[in-house]
């Protein structure tokens, strides 16, 4: 699972672009907010770099809306500081803030038609008549409404609605947009459809989006950095290839995708980040960055993707291998998923792509296997951490 | 199904024969009784006649039509405005308090009216609860009285029909969807212009339902002005009620009945008008029932 695979110099392409666009411009410095007695927030720290698109993932209830309500300026935070620009904006009201939002439900203005709800915030800055007839066409023109501007919300789509409400946030030239859960009242082809549409749109306009989800999918397809939280915590924020193989937590590797938790011990520890280890009671090398001592405790984590299983008749050294026996096979069309059972208790869930080479990947409940992985592509974490 | 089917025939044919027997019969009795005659002997005789109507014309009538429209115009913008923000506090304040707020909209109905009525009348008397706390305040000196003018008849209309100001207007704001003043907000309007951009065309159902509900009945309460007014105060309601009772005159109560039919007609027009925005508009977010709106979605390519 390390970065060698599709990009072994180990720096993320995204991260890069990042940076070379300037510094924060949207900020939280120790940042904490409770609801009465819950805590939705926990001194958190975190920047948005200028242009890029940037998502909060988490399950229900971590506190993404919250950022995104601190940032807007609907709640306001218990401690710590927030900063638009380099500016503090603690104390300046929503409605001044250089920041739009898209709404989880959109919260169109059901009396007034699709033009009226795009030029609203021009109106509330009163621009020239002109200039907002000329500028609402545009917006309408970009989310691909002209023909619609005079009907009412309620006569729309569900995909059209969506993108009623981002013609009306970016008509007024955020500095960033944020978005809460915008897809979620969408069935699934649509979603993919407004992923595609959002992610162009973001490119096309250079604006700063921040973006909430609880679909790590979605948050990997869209952003260029994720970052991922917890009961109020940021457990980790990087590209979404790093999250995905460089996990620091075994929250974040489990919330990501399905993994495989193995239990072992360091046995010996070698040059370049090597390590030898007894891994689910068979040794093996490992590989990473992380520092261990000698007769420490490690989690070896493994995406189903790197599982590499053999029949019995294919090894020759079968004490090299972790033993186990296949409990079921269900064939996915892409992939066959298989889980196994080892031998010790564990279970293990693999994912076998069919390839022309090896056409042999079908295996019968009950039938004996070697397991073992792709070598360097483990996740090794303290045994300790969660 | 079948079951079904049979209730709602049942439970609907027994609304209609109900409202046709106390309600729609009445009102075509007296329709037609204003346009017949009258005796000194008979309260009416079926002899056609358009007088009753043409009396209406007379400055007397035309007088107490007007002063009874300007007072209830008066009275529904006083429960507009003092309701409104009641409504709103109501809508809005937590859990707790909410009822403790209601309860103050619904205790007066705990009471007979006529009583309250009185109460107004104890208040605004010569010697009465205002005038001695004011002496006792030491702001004026001596006695007064505040009892059969339009000012008392119109305290009585005020205080009597607030409630029905501010449940519709309740109702309306507590549906107002919070995201939508959040997303005023957000795009630039500060409490003023969102309040007039989004709150107030979206309440325009309740101001309409509450205002119809404090007018008509500030036209047509007759114990009101009857008590608060004096023996000759006259609104159109009380112009009723004397014509069918101590004036005797049926046909020419009949007559000022249908003007105020005709005037209730013209406001349920109004509230329809009112009301389309939100149909059309609001449906959707709103959550309609049924579907009495269906909107065409079309999507694209
Ligand atoms: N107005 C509020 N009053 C009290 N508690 C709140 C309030 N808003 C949020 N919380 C609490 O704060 C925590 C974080 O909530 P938040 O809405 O930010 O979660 P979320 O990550 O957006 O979840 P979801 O994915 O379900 O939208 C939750 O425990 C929630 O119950
Ligand atoms: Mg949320």
């Amino acid at each position: 699972m390390g970065l060698e695979r599709l990009n072994p110099a180990g720096t993320a392409p995204g991260e890069k672009q990042v940076e070379s666009r300037g510094g924060p411009i949207l900020e939280m410095r120790g940042v904490s907010k409770n609801y009465g007695s819950t805590i939705a927030l926990h001194d958190v720290n975190l920047h948005v770099a200028n242009g890029e698109f940037l998502t909060l993932l988490g399950p229900s209830g971590c506190g993404k809306t919250t950022i995104l309500r601190l940032f807007s300026g609907f709640e306001t935070p218990t401690r710590g500081e927030l900063l638009l620009n380099g500016q503090v904006i603690n104390d300046i009201v929503p409605e001044k803030r250089k920041l739009n939002t898209v709404f989880q439900n959109y919260a169109l203005f059901p009396h007034m038609t699709v033009r009226e709800n795009v030029a609203f915030g021009l109106r509330m800055q009163k621009r020239p008549k002109d200039e907002i007839n000329r500028r609402v066409r545009e917006a309408l023109h970009m989310v691909h409404l002209e023909n619609l501007a005079d009907r009412r919300p309620a006569q729309l789509s569900g995909g059209q609605q969506q993108r009623v409400a981002i013609a009306r946030a970016v008509i007024n030239n955020p500095l960033v947009l944020l978005l809460d859960e915008p897809f979620s009242a969408l069935d699934f082809k649509l979603r993919k459809q407004m992923q595609f549409e959002i992610k162009h749109l973001q490119r096309q306009l250079g604006i700063t989006f921040v973006f909430v989800t609880h679909d790590q999918e979605e948050a990997f397809a869209m952003s260029d950095r994720v970052v991922v939280m917890n009961e109020g915590y940021i457990e980790q924020i990087g590209t979404p290839k790093e999250i995905y193989e460089e996990p620091e937590s075994l929250f974040v590797a489990r919330f990501v995708g399905e993994i495989n938790i193995l239990e072992g011990v360091i046995l010996e520890v070698q040059e370049n980040n090597s390590y030898l280890a007894e891994v689910e009671g068979v040794v093996f090398p490992l590989r990473t960055r992380r520092e261990f001592a000698r007769g420490e405790k490690v989690r070896v984590l493994l995406r189903p993707e790197d599982i590499k299983i053999y029949h019995a008749h294919e090894v020759s050294a079968p004490s090299r291998f972790l033993q186990g026996r296949i409990n079921e096979s269900v064939y996915k069309g892409a992939t066959v998923d298989v889980s196994i059972t080892l031998d010790n208790g564990t279970k293990i869930q693999s994912a076998e792509f069919f390839n022309e080479d090896d056409a042999d990947i079908s295996y019968n409940a009950g039938e004996r296997v070697s397991v073992s992985w792709v070598a360097g592509w483990e996740v090794v974490l303290d045994h300790a951490a969660e | 199904m079948l079951q079904n089917k049979g209730f709602r025939f049942f439970s609907i044919t027994t609304v209609c024969i109900w409202l046709g027997v106390f309600a729609l019969l009445p009102n075509m009795a007296l329709f037609l009784v204003s346009f017949l005659d009258r005796t000194d002997t008979s309260f009416f005789i079926p002899v056609l006649t358009l007088d009753n109507y043409l009396r209406l014309f007379a400055p007397a009538f035309i007088r107490i039509l007007l002063k009874s429209l300007a007072l209830a115009c008066v009275s529904t913008l006083t429960c507009l405005i003092l309701g409104y923000p009641f409504a709103y506090l109501l809508a809005r304040s937590n859990r707790r308090v909410r009822p403790w707020l209601f309860l103050l909209v619904i205790i007066p109905f705990w009471t007979n009216s006529l009583v309250r009525t009185y109460a107004i009348f104890t208040i605004l008397q010569n010697n009465g609860v205002l005038n001695t706390l004011f002496n006792r305040l030491g702001l004026v000196e001596g006695n007064f009285s505040l009892m059969y003018t339009n000012f008392s008849v119109f305290m009585g209309l005020t205080y009597t029909l607030l409630p029905f100001m501010i449940l519709p207007l309740y109702a309306s704001i507590e549906k107002l969807n919070l995201r939508l003043l959040e997303a005023a907000k957000d795009l630039g309007a500060g409490p003023v212009r969102s309040f007039l951009h989004v709150t107030l065309p979206l309440t325009l159902p309740g101001i309409a339902a509450g205002s119809i509900l404090v007018f008509l009945p500030s036209l047509s309460l007759f114990y009101v002005p009857e008590i608060l007014g004096g023996i000759n105060y006259r609104l159109l309601g009380s112009f009723i009620q004397y014509n069918f009772s101590k004036g005797a005159n049926w046909p020419v109560g009949a007559a000022a009945s249908t003007v105020l039919t005709l005037l209730l007609l013209l406001m349920a027009v109004f509230y329809r008008l009112a009301g389309r925005n939100e149909r059309e508009g609001g449906a959707a977010a709103l959550s309609a029932p049924g579907g009495q709106t269906a909107p065409a979605r079309v999507e694209r390519g």
